[in-house]
C-alpha cells in the first residue's frame, strides 16, 4: 500500500539577506532546500514503512528545479517521486495547490496514509496538507508527532496542542502534518545520493488529471489575492504598568484604554 | 575561488559537512583535551554513511566513489576534526592496498570485515625501522599451509581498535627491501596484541598504538601476492595515502582560514576590525593562497589517481607542499589571534598541534624530497 508525503522546495531562509538600502529580500543565490519540516514528514513515512511495509511515493508541485528536492527525497528512503508540474498550475494559492495535489494522489492510486510537514517556511500558512485532505474527503491530523498502526485499518495518532498531547485514533486513509518533533530526521548516505542522482523523477501534468476543474487551478482557481506587501514598521516600545497589586494595575490598564476610547 | 563543483559533489559535501558539524563536532574539543580515542559509537553514523569504504569499488560493498569527489569530502571532516577524518581514512586505504595487490578473494575477506562498521590498520612501522623500512626486524616463517608471524609494529595509526590489519613482515631476511611481504591478519588470531593508545600532541582523536604479533599462525593464502613483494604494496600504498593526507590537511587549512577571518573582523583594536590592518590583511592573504594552491594540488593528485596513475611523485611532492603549507598557515592563523590564539579555550592552537604530523607520517618530507629528486633524475635522463 501506498504511503504518499507531500513536501516543498523552498529557498534557504537561513541563507537570505536583506538588502539594507530597500528592505527587500536579495533571492539571487540563495539555494533552494526542501522545507525543513518535510524532512520530518519523509522520515515518519520511511519509519512507518520500515514498521508495517507499503511504498513510500513523495509528491511535490513546482517548477522543473524541484526535482532536485525530490531526488534528495529518494536519498532520504523514498521509493518513488513525482513532480506535479504544468503552466496551467502556475500561481495557484493554497487552495488551488491542495486540488491539484488531491488530483495527483488519486492518479498514484490507494493510500494508507499522507504526510506532510506542518508548514512551509516560505508561505507560512500551513494549509496546503489540511486542505489536501479536505479535497481527497479524508480525516486530517495536524500537529502529529507520533503514529502507530494498531490492528489493521486504525491509526493512532499523537498530537501536540497547548494544552498538551492528544491521542486520537482514526480509521486510514488519513492525513498527518507533522512536527519537527515527531523524528530526528536520517542522513542520506553516499550511496542513496549517488543512486538518486542516476533516477529518473517522473512528471505528473495537467493532461494526465483527465479529470481536473480547469476552474479551480492556477490563478483563476485561486481565491487568495495578494494586494500588497510591505514591511511592518518598527512597534512602538511598550509601556509598563506599575502598581503595588494586580488590581491597582488593572484599573490603571481600564483607565488608560477608557481615554484612548479602546474600551 | 575554490575548485569547480559538479552539483553532486555540491550535495556530497553538503552531506558530510552537516554531518560533521551536527554530530561529531560537539564531542571534539573534550575528546581532544582527554586524548581519547572516540568511542565505536561517534563513528556509527559514518559507518552507516559509508565514509569508511567510500571509495571502495561497489562490488566489494563500497559506494565507488572516484578519489576527487572523496578528497572532496574527506576535507570537510578534517575541517571538524582531522583526527577523526583519518580514523577512516586508513581503514580505506588499508583495504585499497589490499584491492590494489592482492586477489578478489583477499579484497573481498577484507572488505567483508570492515562493511559492517569496522576499521582496519595498515601496520608497516617497527621501533627501528620507521624511513628506513628495511631495517625492519618482523618476520613470517612458512610452515606448511600457514605462516607464523612475529614482528613489534608501533605508530599504527588504529592499531588499538582495528579488526584486521594489512601487516609487513620479512619472508627474506638477508634480501633487504626485497625480503618483504605483505600479510592480511585477523585481530581476533591469538597472538596478536595492541599496546595502549600514544598521547600524542595533535590528532589525539585518532588511534595511535604498538601491535604486537607473536607466533600469530595465518593460512598460507593471507600472503598479499608473493613473497618479496611487500616494499612495492607498502609504496604503492603509501603514494595514495600520502594524497589523502593531503587533503586532511587542506582541511586543516581552511579551518584555520575561517576562524582567522571570523576573528579579524571581530577583533577591534585602535577603534577598528584587525582585519582593516595591512599586516593582518598580509597574514590572512598568505593563508589563503597557500591553502588554495594546497586544494589544487591535491584535487590534481586526486585526478591522475582517477585514472590509474600511481602518483609515486606527485603524491609526495602533493604530502610535502600541503603539509608544509599547514604549518604556515595554523601558525598564522595563531598569530592573527595574538595572545587568545595560544589559549586551549580558542580553536587555533589545536590546528597547530594537529597538523605538525603531517610533515612526518607517510613518509617524512625529508625522505619525500629525496624521492621527488630520485623521480625527477629518472625522468630527465
Amino acid at each position: 500500500m501506498n504511503i504518499i508525503v507531500l513536501i516543498k522546495q523552498v529557498p534557504d531562509t537561513s541563507e537570505i539577506k536583506i538588502d539594507p538600502e530597500t528592505n527587500r529580500l536579495m533571492r539571487a543565490g540563495v539555494p533552494s532546500i526542501i522545507n525543513p519540516v518535510d524532512k520530518n514528514a519523509i522520515e515518519a513515512a520511511v519509519q512507518y514503512k520500515e514498521e508495517y511495509g507499503g511504498k513510500v511515493v513523495v509528491l511535490s508541485m513546482g517548477p522543473s528545479q524541484a526535482k532536485k528536492a525530490l531526488k534528495e527525497s529518494l536519498a532520504l528512503g523514498a521509493d518513488e517521486a513525482y513532480l506535479v508540474t504544468d503552466r496551467l498550475f502556475g500561481g495557484s494559492d493554497t487552495y488551488a495547490t491542495s486540488y491539484i495535489l488531491s488530483e495527483a494522489i488519486k492518479k498514484i492510486g490507494d493510500f494508507d496514509i499522507i504526510f506532510a510537514g506542518q508548514q512551509a517556511i516560505d508561505g507560512d500558512t500551513g494549509q496546503t496538507g489540511p486542505s489536501t485532505a479536505q479535497h481527497l474527503g479524508i480525516s486530517r491530523l495536524t500537529y502529529v508527532v507520533d503514529v502507530s498502526l494498531e490492528g489493521e485499518d486504525t491509526v493512532i495518532v499523537k498530537r501536540e496542542v497547548e494544552e498538551g498531547i492528544e491521542v486520537i485514533a482514526s480509521k486510514k486513509p488519513l492525513l498527518c502534518t507533522v512536527t519537527k518533533a515527531i523524528n530526528k530526521p536520517r542522513y542520506a548516505t553516499i550511496k542513496s545520493i549517488l543512486a538518486a542522482n542516476q533516477a529518473e523523477i517522473g512528471e505528473i501534468t495537467a493532461a494526465d488529471l483527465g479529470e481536473i476543474d480547469k476552474n479551480k487551478i492556477g490563478l483563476k482557481g485561486s481565491p487568495t489575492r495578494v494586494k500588497k506587501t510591505f514591511t511592518p514598521d518598527i512597534s512602538k516600545n511598550g509601556e509598563i504598568i506599575a502598581a503595588d497589586t494586580a488590581e491597582e494595575a488593572a484599573e490603571k490598564l481600564v483607565d488608560k484604554l477608557l481615554a484612548k476610547n479602546v474600551l | 575561488m575554490s575548485l569547480l563543483y559538479t552539483e553532486q559533489q555540491e550535495e556530497l559535501i553538503k552531506l558530510v559537512k552537516d554531518f560533521a558539524e551536527n554530530e561529531i563536532k560537539p564531542y571534539v574539543e573534550e575528546l581532544d583535551k582527554k586524548g581519547e580515542t572516540p568511542a565505536k559509537e561517534l563513528f556509527k553514523g559514518a559507518f552507516e554513511m559509508g565514509l569508511h569504504m567510500v571509495e571502495i569499488p561497489e562490488e566489494y560493498g563500497g559506494a565507488g566513489l572516484d578519489f576527487e569527489t572523496t578528497a572532496m569530502i574527506f576535507e570537510e571532516l578534517a575541517k571538524v576534526d582531522a583526527g577523526y577524518a583519518i580514523t577512516l581514512v586508513s581503514t580505506f586505504v588499508a583495504l585499497r592496498s589490499v584491492i590494489l595487490s592482492g586477489s578478489p578473494e583477499q579484497a573481498r575477506l577484507f572488505a567483508d570485515i570492515i562493511e559492517p562498521g569496522n576499521f582496519a590498520a595498515f601496520t608497516l612501522t617497527e621501533p627501528n625501522a620507521g624511513t628506513d623500512v628495511a631495517a625492519m626486524k618482523g618476520t613470517a616463517v612458512k610452515d606448511g599451509d600457514e605462516y607464523i608471524l612475529n614482528a613489534s609494529k608501533t605508530f599504527i595509526t588504529n592499531g588499538e581498535i582495528a579488526d584486521v590489519y594489512v601487516v609487513f613482515f620479512k619472508t627474506d631476511k638477508n634480501a633487504g627491501n626485497k625480503g618483504i611481504s605483505a600479510f592480511i591478519v585477523e585481530r581476533d588470531r591469538p597472538g596478536v596484541t595492541v599496546g595502549v593508545h600514544e598521547d600524542k600532541m595533535g590528532l589525539r582523536l585518532s588511534n595511535t598504538s604498538d601491535v604486537f604479533f607473536q607466533d600469530v599462525r595465518v593460512p598460507a593464502d593471507h600472503l598479499i601476492g608473493r613473497e618479496g613483494q611487500g616494499f612495492k604494496i607498502a609504496l604503492n600504498t603509501l603514494n595514495l595515502s600520502r594524497a589523502f593526507v593531503g587533503t586532511l590537511a587542506v582541511g586543516i587549512m581552511q579551518r584555520a582560514l575561517d576562524e582567522a577571518i571570523a576573528y579579524a573582523q571581530e577583533r577591534e583594536q585602535f577603534g577598528r576590525p584587525i582585519m582593516k590592518f595591512q599586516s593582518v590583511q598580509g597574514l590572512i592573504a598568505d593563508m589563503a593562497i597557500k591553502t588554495e594552491a594546497a586544494r589544487a594540488l591535491v584535487n590534481n593528485t586526486m585526478r591522475l589517481m582517477d585514472q590509474g596513475d600511481l602518483v609515486k611523485k606527485e603524491g609526495a611532492i602533493t604530502k610535502t607542499f600541503v603539509s608544509d603549507a599547514c604549518q604556515e598557515v595554523t601558525s598564522k592563523a595563531v598569530q592573527v589571534f595574538g595572545g587568545y590564539g595560544v589559549i586551549k579555550d580558542y580553536p587555533v592552537e589545536k590546528l597547530m598541534r594537529d597538523c605538525k604530523v603531517f610533515q612526518i607520517f607517510e613518509g617524512t618530507n625529508e625522505i619525500q624530497r629525496s624521492t621527488i629528486a630520485r623521480e625527477l633524475d629518472k625522468e630527465y635522463k
